[in-house]
């Protein structure tokens, strides 16, 4: 058990701003994020995209204000707890008791949502029968290759995932890769290399098809393909891998008795605070009137949340307002003279 | 101004009169229209507002641009039909879409 001022759920930017705000004002934080990087969707869906309303900062890409972000929360040492997802939220004596899939358990007065949309999960294959051998013979990422030597193995998707491991398992394993157009979005380096692969029969190419079912008495044994014209094909399969990008999903946030809006939680603008009492909520998965899905945004929602938080975590003193560049005891903190 | 018609899966129609300059994603969502979720806010870069356009209607809108194709791979059962709602801009030229939405979009 760790007891701690706050828990932040996300490490997207917002999550990150919210954490800087609370290291000012003294507080100590845990961060949790379901992806295994830090950054959310600046990170994992645009980090070379560039973004151009930060205030101050005329141009950067998702990954460098994540980088810049990082750095200036590291004179606090905040402990990230990445490839985690907060599953359970109690209260107990006016502490929230907050479990996660790792089996990490943290007792606070605080929880901040910085969730954005939800949490990123693999897209899965849209038939039932796919469901049956989930995590078994049906896999949407690889932990051990080994597995697969000496296996058929059916590779669904046309992005860098699916391109890398039709290559890399195509030295032990009889690979098939099916895209459902002739156009891959992967680095041309790697489509090139299917190619050539393809043409010495070492994978069996297989464009604009799609997954129709998977077959299987017990084990998986055969997929089964089809065109957009209807003519199918059936595959000899040990293993069928699907790498379709990641999908948000709000996840258990909708089970931890939260006042929801679509996908949004309603929030007051004073300081952030949800309908239940020390649970905030910042960036886009909060809602107000007027609410704007800008990472700005999202910083002022984490500097007021953060002091939202303080009331809690510091019932017996006053909170002082003060300024960086005047106060010595925020110097301090930061570790600058 | 376009009047644009939304099939959701069920069979359940929407007609709705778009103003121009707004996109087609954007006639959904501020008509709360369900079967569109637009995640990512009209930024091309989540495949939640995935839809078919018929073959009549398809060939007469702006081609994609690149990028939409690859958020399309990840979007929920995408055939040669799919369009994401978002980069559909309205004009008076679309006066009379059919849209038909996925079964779901996550």
């Amino acid at each position: 058990m760790i007891k701690t001022d706050v828990v932040i759920v996300g490490a997207g930017p917002t999550g990150l701003f919210c954490a800087h705000q609370l290291g000012i004002i003294g507080l100590k934080c845990e961060i949790v994020d379901n992806l295994d990087k830090i950054g959310g969707q600046c990170i994992e869906l645009y980090p070379d995209k560039p973004i151009y309303d930060i205030p101050a900062v005329p141009e950067c890409t998702g990954e460098e204000l994540t980088n810049n972000l990082i750095e200036q929360i590291k004179p606090f040492k905040f402990n990230f707890n990445l490839n985690d997802r907060v599953q359970e939220l109690t209260n107990e004596n006016d502490n929230w008791v907050v479990k996660t899939t790792n089996g990490k358990e943290f007792h606070t007065p605080n929880v901040v949502i910085a969730g954005g949309v939800g949490s990123f999960e693999p897209r899965k294959f849209p038939t039932k029968s796919a469901e049956k051998f989930d995590g078994t013979s049906v896999l949407y990422s690889i932990k051990d290759k080994t597995i697969f030597k000496d296996k058929s193995v059916a590779i669904f998707g046309g992005g860098d995932s699916a391109l890398d491991w039709a290559i890399e398992l195509s030295n032990t394993s009889k690979v098939s890769l099916i895209h459902r157009r002739e156009e891959f979005r992967g680095a041309p380096s790697s489509v090139q290399k299917i190619k050539e692969l393809s043409e010495k029969n070492i994978i069996n190419l297989f464009t604009k098809y799609s997954i129709k079912d998977v077959k299987g008495n017990g084990s998986l044994e055969e997929v089964e393909i089809k065109s957009e014209e209807g003519e199918s094909k059936i595959l000899k399969a040990d293993y069928v891998l699907g790498f379709f990008g990641l999908i948000m999903q709000l996840g258990p946030i909708a089970e931890w008795g939260l006042n929801l809006n679509k996908k949004a939680i309603p929030v007051n603008t004073e300081n952030f605070e949800t309908n239940k009492k020390g649970i905030f909520a910042i960036g886009d998965i909060c809602t107000y009137p007027g609410k704007l899905k800008l990472i700005l945004s999202g910083f002022h929602e984490g500097a007021l949340a953060a002091r939202g938080c303080f009331k809690y975590a510091r019932p017996n003193e006053k909170y002082r307002f003060e300024f960086t560049t005047a106060s010595n005891t925020i110097k301090d903190r930061l570790g600058v003279k | 101004m376009a009047k644009i018609k939304y099939i959701e899966y069920n069979g359940k129609e929407h007609i709705v009169e778009v103003q121009n300059g707004l996109t087609v994603m954007e006639g959904a969502i501020q008509n709360d229209i369900p079967g569109i979720d637009a995640d990512c806010g009209g930024g091309m870069s989540c495949a939640t507002c995935h839809v078919y356009v018929k073959e009549d209607w398809y060939d007469k809108l702006p081609k994609k641009e690149m990028g939409e194709d690859d958020m399309l791979d990840q979007a929920y059962e995408p055939n040669s039909n799919s369009r994401l709602s978002c980069q559909i801009m309205v004009s008076d030229d679309l006066d009379g879409l059919t849209v038909h939405m996925p079964e779901k979009q996550v």
